[in-house]
């Protein structure tokens, strides 16, 4: 009775052409199989070679029309940094369909359920659709011009009476470089350094800590590279959901023998792919860190040659860790069996090259400054630094968080890390084409080299004493312009900031949890603007292996919504600085309904020309599509072309790609590589931090030098006078001499330095110098461990106190031991700790994936994990409501999901939840028609008081609540 | 003729749901149907593991033993597919299948009269291919295009692989040679058949 299709049915059409598309690769070896299947290499590689003839005309089918003009645009996914890429299959300006990229080397068509179901943008149904207004406390339409001259107007009278400080602009780590480029210079033109974005709360501390231990805060490696890798060890990371696609390449490395382990308050699926598992006592990193470390030192693991040569202070940090990280007070602070510390230093130090991942486990601490530097001090003690199958991989969040934090709104510096400075400002106001007088006196006096508040903080700026803030009047005025309010902590406190603002301005594509926030307290005072997603917009993203792909186009805007750069060229017009802003773009003329809107190309060569630092400036439009052309000619374990036009270069140009677009710079697959010669990508540690210290020299001891450059000793960055005393000066050319004349690397726009200390000579322009083992400017030179602002243990609270109070720090008064000190029995009354991370499905706030139905279906419960024996204690059975409560008087109503996944004593939130506010639905507050799919509590209602001693990072990661029944 | 198999490989599976919403974004498919899951077993504790599962598109395939009315019919390449139109959503195939694939949706376009909705290898059904007519009742078909079903094609791992069932085993053969270790094929045998009667059967073994 088996049946058989008719001959016209199933295998009529077309070569099969892709067999085995999905089974591709037993492991990762695409091209084998190609060849194996009768494919040849590049067939079906840039999808629009594909047989589109025979391809479904989709919903035009549907509704019985098809015929249409067909196109495929390659685009990105926007949900996290590993960089998917997507073909989108547009017919007559609609978004049909979606295929895998099987030739992207980042994710070989590879996606998770978030990359898998990107085809939604294309119907944004939940998206804000027009520019609104809140009336009476319900959000009207109104026109995009009334929206500009309405929120104009306003702003430009609160800088009249308070300044241009009273306005904080939150940009987006969902920008393109351009955009998130852009913001940073229009809120300087603006006039102020109050902007931030995701990354404070995402990354500040990593990038913060790592940079100042070895040169830049980026991961050193790729995902890629994971696959050369013998160990891995994960802590405060669980790529499995955060970064799924990244477990593509580690368990291709763990399949060839690799070992995994997994370091994690919770058992979290990613735990369940590895090897070892550690379950850590939240906020334990130090401890287990330099527990791992004092195994090392004590067989004599450590890498002895690596450490005389490349790195400074080791000695100090061994001492420490000998005496005062003994096994006994290890497993006392972080929980960790001293058998199990040692199993893993050994797997560590025997299996070289092992590389260790985190992401922000470690970084949502008040300490997270120190934690990512005991992290680095680990790998610098194994000499796991600078080659390929080590380094610290740090795994990026947001599509473009890497870009934004080294172009975009950070309140400490200008694009590029150039820093704040008067030489700062005259460099980009150089670049720009602006006066640099001019942009002066767009600041309020004595403010534009002081660091901006952060957005973690924005709510004490509106809500702090005026006489206790460091800049003249407090926060009147708010621009969320592509952020959740939901992922920043102290949201009950937040709902009153948003109470107390003059205006409160959301641009986003989504109204995000803020209009019903803002709603729910206000009758009236803001703005909702629709923005475009980045699949209307073209541009580029750094991944967060520093690899930077450029989007097509793939639809026009939807509905009303405009480019976030077409935004800010609008409010530039209406603030009178849009010729200063837009002075060397290209404008691209607007289609109907739509603003004209600076070219995305022009924005990246202006960024080309002034982003030296970071190598940013090799990175011309043309390379970068010319990437995205020919992605298949990349090795999948080095990144590296193999023939065809990008031979030698490494995908997407992974920064530094230094010098100009024409001296062809390959990029830099991993970073400090000594091994690998400068102009292969190889490098050195940076000196940035002096050229002595005690008496000691910073540089790189003789000897150790990038491979085949001429200078075999450790040197200082270059400047014009150390060409000049190399003899290498007359390489210049004239034009170049009178570019690089009293400037150093970063400053000479001619290029013209970098080229012949590079390119003629094989050094590295930042110089070569040794890692810091010992931060001198930090507040804990060596980390330390310091118990979280709110903990569970007094006794652990009286051995490991916190910091002291500090008075301005980031223009706010900032609370360490004071709330400390009276919170320190806080156990008793809330003994569980609470942590919060990622689901799969969702991102970041949520609103945009949970207003996708595809996505939303799989989670459709804000819920809380706790432990059987806690539930039991409690009354609590799997799948009952129940109330979690926080020191802040927060109640928040979720599901209790009982497992053995967390231990005793500990609960988990997913934080990518809004949407219900303390039991309530907030379903009524939301512009009608774009609310998201599924609403929950939000972890973040409840969260607690704490930041970073450094860079102001919210303390997500270790608190403390009390669950009941509900 | 190439044989079309599934194949799910739980070390690599690590519950993403990419599988899930590729297929339901490829097929339109309605909230409340779900052609295909990932099933996790040993949620939260050492030993946990992860399976996708959809129709399997078994060689004697339960459903098609078991439907009153005759509604499915096997392509030369193996698919298991059915007819809509014939359908009368008695749901005898739901109790037969081993997997648990068949869906009866009461909504929406695919559940006109709660006819049945199932994983179709990403082929369609009995009309013509790729037509209006098609797509509304069965979704988009892949095959004819010449491509794989999307929810393999877009796997986060390459955990969930479909296609030929020959070249299906091959990898498989070499990912578990490159492990020095066996490993259940979860589903195989009750899909396909005992080890025997499968020429293309993996190394390793196969277990149900």
């Amino acid at each position: 009775m088996l049946l058989t299709k008719k001959s016209d049915g199933v295998v009529a059409a077309g070569p099969r052409l892709r067999r085995l598309g999905g089974a591709v690769l037993p492991t990762m070896d695409r091209r084998t199989f190609l060849r194996r299947s009768g494919i040849a290499a590049g067939a079906g590689a840039f999808a629009s070679q594909l047989p589109f003839g025979s391809i479904a005309p989709a919903e035009a089918a549907a509704e019985g029309q098809g015929g249409g003009k067909t196109e495929v645009k390659r685009t990105v996914c926007s949900h996290c940094s590993v960089g998917c890429a997507v073909d989108a299959v547009v017919e007559n300006g609609v978004w049909i369909r979606q295929e895998p990229v099987f030739d992207s080397p980042l994710n070989l068509g590879a996606h998770c359920a978030k990359g898998a179901s990107i085809r939604e943008h294309g119907h944004g149904e939940y998206r804000l659709k027009a520019p609104m207004k809140l009336v009476n406390g319900k959000y009207q339409k109104i026109s995009w011009e009334q929206a500009i001259n309405e929120v104009g107007d306003k702003l430009l009278a609160l800088r009249k009476e308070s300044g241009p400080d009273a306005v904080f602009w939150i940009g987006s780590s969902k920008f393109s470089n351009e955009q998130a480029y852009l913001h940073r210079k229009f809120v300087s033109f603006w006039g102020t350094n109050n902007c931030d974005h995701q990354a404070r709360i995402c990354h500040s501390t990593t990038v913060a800590g790592v940079a100042n231990t070895w040169g830049y805060g980026a991961m050193t490696n790729s995902y890629n590279d994971m696959q050369n890798t013998k160990c891995a060890l994960y802590i405060g990371s669980n790529a499995a959901e955060a970064h799924p696609v990244s477990m593509l390449h580690m368990l291709h490395a763990k399949e060839g023998g690799a070992k995994m382990i997994v370091v994690d308050p919770r058992f979290t699926r990613t735990a369940a792919k590895a090897d070892e598992y550690v379950r850590l006592r939240s906020g334990g990193d130090i401890p287990f860190l330099f527990g791992l470390l004092h195994h090392i030192f004590k067989n004599g693991w450590e890498d002895k040659k690596y450490l005389n040569d490349r790195v400074f202070g080791m000695d100090k940090v061994r001492e420490e860790v000998l005496t005062k990280w003994t096994p006994d007070k290890v497993e006392e602070a972080c929980g960790v069996s001293p058998a199990q510390m040692y199993k893993v230093a050994e797997m560590m130090a025997k299996n070289r090259p092992s590389t260790l991942v985190w992401c922000m486990g470690q970084t949502q601490h008040s300490i997270g400054n120190a934690m990512v530097r005991a992290s680095c001090i680990l790998q610098l003690a194994l000499g796991n630094v600078g080659v390929s199958g080590g380094g610290t991989n740090i795994f990026r969040g947001h599509d473009n968080v890497q870009g934004a934090t080294d172009v975009g709104p950070n309140p400490d510096s200008l694009p590029g890390y150039y820093g704040l400075a008067a030489g700062s400002w005259k460099h980009w106001a150089a670049v720009w084409g602006v006066d640099y007088e001019w942009i002066k006196k767009q600041y309020a006096p004595n403010m534009m080299e002081k660091p901006g508040m952060t957005l973690s903080r924005w709510i004490d700026g509106v809500m702090e004493k005026n006489e206790l803030i460091d800049q003249d009047s407090n926060l009147r005025a708010l621009v969320y312009w592509g952020h959740a309010p939901n992922s920043q902590t102290r949201g009950k406190e937040m709902v009153e900031a948003m109470k107390k603002l003059d205006l409160l301005v959301v641009i986003d594509p989504y109204p995000s949890a803020t209009a019903a926030m803002a709603a729910m307290v206000r009758k009236d005072g803001v703005y909702l603007l629709p923005a475009a997603t980045q699949f209307e917009n073209t541009g580029s993203i750094t991944a967060s292996n520093r690899s930077i792909q450029w989007r097509e186009r793939v639809i026009a805007p939807l509905f009303e919504s405009q480019t976030d750069h077409a935004i800010m060229y609008a409010f530039a017009k209406k603030f009178g600085f849009d010729k200063e802003l837009v002075k060397n773009y290209k404008i691209v003329k607007p289609t109907e309904g739509k603003f004209e809107e600076p070219e995305n190309e022009s924005i990246l060569r202006e960024i080309n020309k002034g982003t030296w630092t970071i190598g940013m400036s090799g990175h011309s439009p043309e390379r970068l599509k010319l990437h995205m052309k020919h992605m298949n000619t990349f090795d999948v374990k080095t990144l590296r072309a193999k023939g065809g036009p990008c031979d030698g270069e490494f995908f997407g140009l992974p920064w530094p790609c230094y010098g100009t677009p024409e001296m062809k710079h390959p990029g830099s697959p991993n970073l400090y590589a000594t091994g690998t010669p400068v102009m292969d990508g190889g490098g050195c540690f940076r000196a940035n931090f002096g050229i002595e210290r005690d008496g000691q020299s910073l540089l790189a001891e003789d000897g150790s030098f990038p491979k085949g450059g001429d200078l075999t000793t450790g040197y200082p960055e270059l400047d014009h006078v150390l060409l000049k005393k190399l003899g290498w000066w007359d390489e210049l050319t004239d034009e170049e001499k009178k570019a690089a004349e009293g400037k150093n690397w970063k400053t000479d726009l001619s290029g013209g330095m970098i080229r012949v200390f590079m390119k003629n000579h094989g050094n590295h322009p930042f110089g070569n110098a040794k890692a810091r083992a010992v931060v001198w400017n930090f507040p804990d030179p060596i980390p330390q461990h310091r118990e979280p602002i709110y903990s569970t243990r007094p006794d652990l609270v009286a051995k490991y106190p916190t910091h002291d109070d500090k008075k301005a720090f980031w223009r706010l008064p900032t609370l360490y031991k004071s709330v400390q000190e009276k919170n320190k029995d806080i156990g008793k009354e809330y003994p569980l700790v609470l942590t919060s991370g990622r689901l799969v499905e969702y991102e970041g706030g949520g609103e945009e994936t949970r207003s996708n139905p595809w996505l939303a279906e799989l989670q459709q419960d804000s819920f809380v994990e706790i432990n059987p024996k806690d539930a039991n204690d409690r009354g609590i059975r799997d799948g009952e409501m129940v109330w979690l409560g926080t020191p802040t008087g927060a109640k928040i109503r979720v599901k209790a999901m009982v497992t053995e996944r967390v231990g005793p004593g500990v609960s988990f939130m997913p934080y990518h939840f809004s949407g219900v506010w303390m039991g309530k639905d907030m379903l009524e507050y939301y512009p009608e028609g774009a609310h998201p799919i599924v609403r929950g509590e939000a972890v973040n209602t409840a969260t607690t008081y704490g930041y970073d001693s450094v860079t102001m990072m919210q303390e997500t990661k270790t608190t403390v609540c009390q669950i009941a029944k509900a | 003729m190439a044989r079309m198999k599934f194949l799910c490989d739980a070390e690599r599976c690590i519950e993403c749901n990419g599988c899930v919403t590729a297929c339901k974004q490829e097929h339109d498919i309605p909230w409340g149907v779900n052609r295909r899951r990932v099933v996790t077993i040993n949620d939260g504790v050492p030993g946990e593991r992860s399976i996708s599962v959809a129709c399997m598109h078994c060689s004697d395939a339960p459903c098609m033993a078991v439907c009153p009315v005759d509604c499915f019919y096997k392509t030369e390449e193996g698919v298991v597919l059915h007819d809509k139109d014939l359908c009368i959503g008695c749901g005898y195939c739901f109790y037969a299948c081993p997997f648990g694939a068949p869906q009866f949706p009461q909504a929406g376009a695919f559940g006109v009269r709660g006819k049945m909705d199932k994983c179709t290898f990403c082929a369609g059904g009995p009309e013509a291919n790729n037509t209006a007519d098609e797509y509304k009742k069965y979704g988009r078909n892949r095959l004819a295009e010449g491509k794989l079903p999307a929810c393999a094609e877009m796997c986060a791992t390459k955990a969930l692989l479909g296609g030929d069932g020959d070249v299906l085993a091959d990898i498989y053969r070499e990912r578990v040679t490159k492990r020095g270790k066996g490993a259940d094929v979860w589903g195989w045998g009750t899909a396909y058949g005992p080890p025997g009667q499968q020429p293309a059967a993996p190394a390793g073994g196969a277990k149900s």
